[in-house]
């Protein structure tokens, strides 16, 4: 079972945001989006996990589609948005609590989820501690345990690490490393080396459609280019300048 | 389940938040000891408690339209909203998550707001009662002006358009003053709208006229089933992207 992704597009008005985007992520890979401002990675993440309708195309999603089937996609997955999207008068445990009930489980264990991941994400000490108190480290580490509570397939990570400092990204690096294999994880970020880091495959986007694909070392070999920035740069060079 | 699941989590944000009691509870109090108390020196009726005290309680409730306006507009602009649109809820479940939390707020600005009335000198009724039934299906559509602006525009812009729903529920509800003391388009206005009717069908519930309520409590109702349609329509569409 993997995510096939079969020509996805999707426009707004004149605008074509997703361009018959077309590849395959298999399952418990962890696969990186990159592409500039614009690129159309945060318009795919919103396709893909069913919060926007795909204007022509389709996804599977570990067996089910996302035009066809969105309730059962969403039931598969979870998201830490670009944003960390926290209630901010909900303490650390009932931001986890929370999200562990609308997925679906009960009082005793959704406490039960909640006491783990706070175990495996460090906050125990800030258990008590309202979303908007937290440090942005913290608010990025809870972001992510609230996505992790409902136990999904597939994870989408949108800009996890931004505005971290160097010592709190290097601790979310550790915590997504620890995952890697267990879940498929989609990440988007403009922190090259943090793809270099984690990802498995990379796939980079440009103006909605799918400049290269390929482990590092296949993108290395493809361009010519020995670092990431200068075989991102060449892939997304607008035509007659690269 | 899981509305409620999502109901109690905007109670405790609501609740949990000191602007909820300053403005949702205290400011009316305040206004209603101080119109009280300015009745004694009016050559008219209308901030004697029997009058003021219903319409202070429909007043309070614009509050509850900028608690749920805020609360959507926030979880919008902090992605919250879009984390919990991942997930397997449905848009009824939303829509009851964010409504049935501002009940129980309603009843509490109802019998602060009445609590208070009694205790400076208004008689007490049976008619309180119904009034308090009435008074829900009023708050309700407060509730539902609420779940519009948020579905419609951002917390800041639902900040900036309180400021004017506030000014329009109060001047054009007949709280302040008598609407036929201008009359003319401004009364005809008034009446076209909801917020004098909600007074309206307040005063005559808590004065045990029964007849008088029927009328203006069918444009309430008419107005919340219309904008609160609207609103689920907004946020269904939101949801699809």
């Amino acid at each position: 079972m993997e995510i096939a992704i079969k020509e996805l597009t999707k426009t707004f008005k004149d605008r074509v945001a997703v361009d018959h985007l077309s590849l395959t992520i298999g399952q418990g890979e962890f696969f990186a989006l990159l592409g500039e401002n614009g690129a159309g990675k945060t318009t795919t993440i919103k396709l893909l996990s069913c919060l926007m309708e795909p204007t022509s195309g389709d996804a599977i999603m570990l067996g089910d589609s996302i035009s066809e089937n969105p309730q059962a996609v969403k039931k598969k997955l979870n998201i830490s948005p670009q944003e960390t999207a926290v209630a901010r008068n909900l303490s650390v445990k009932e931001n986890l609590e929370f999200i562990a009930r609308i997925y679906g489980s009960d009082k005793k264990e959704a406490e039960q989820k909640a006491e783990q991941l706070m175990d495996k994400f460090d906050l125990k000490d800030w258990a008590k501690s309202k979303g908007r108190t937290l440090s942005g480290g913290l608010e990025r580490r809870l972001s992510i345990a609230m996505a992790m509570i409902s136990e999904p397939e597939i994870i989408f990570l949108d800009e996890p690490t931004v505005g971290l400092d160097v010592r709190a990204r290097l601790d979310l690096w550790q915590i997504l490393l620890d995952l890697k294999g267990q879940i498929t994880i989609i990440l988007t970020t403009h922190y090259l080396e943090e793809v270099e880091a984690l990802a498995d495959r990379i796939g980079i986007m440009h103006k909605g459609r799918l400049r290269a694909l390929g482990t590092l070392d296949e993108l290395r070999k493809q361009t010519g280019q020995a670092k990431l920035q200068d075989v991102f740069l060449q892939l997304t060079a607008e035509e007659g300048t690269g | 389940m899981r509305a409620l699941t999502f109901a109690q989590r905007n109670r405790k944000e609501i609740l949990r938040d000191p602007m909820t009691l300053l403005f949702g509870m205290i400011l009316p109090l305040l206004m209603l000891w101080l119109f009280s108390m300015m009745a004694e020196n009016m050559p008219f009726d209308l901030f004697t408690l029997r009058k003021l005290a219903p319409a202070i309680i429909v007043f309070s409730f614009s509050f509850i339209t900028l608690f749920t306006g805020m609360l959507i507009g926030r979880d919008k602009s902090s992605s919250f909203l879009m984390r919990i649109f991942s997930s397997p809820m449905t848009a009824i479940d939303y829509l009851i998550g964010y409504a049935l939390p501002l009940l129980p707020v309603a009843f509490i600005q109802m019998a602060a707001c009445y609590g208070t009335a009694l205790l400076l000198g208004m008689p007490i009724t049976y008619d309180a009662i119904p009034a308090f039934g009435v008074l829900v299906i009023i708050s309700l559509l407060y509730i539902a002006f609420g779940l519009f602006f948020g579905t419609f525009f951002t917390d800041r812009q639902v900040g900036a358009m309180f400021a004017i729903f506030v000014n329009i529920t109060t001047w054009l509800s007949g709280t302040w003053f008598e609407l036929d003391m201008i009359g003319g388009i401004f009364e005809t206005v008034a009446y076209l709208l909801p917020f004098a009717h909600a007074v309206d069908a307040s005063r005559a519930v808590f004065a045990g006229d029964y007849r008088a309520v029927l009328t203006p409590l069918v444009w309430v109702i008419a107005y919340t089933a219309v904008i609160f349609g609207t609103a689920v329509w907004g946020f269904r569409k939101r949801m699809r992207g």
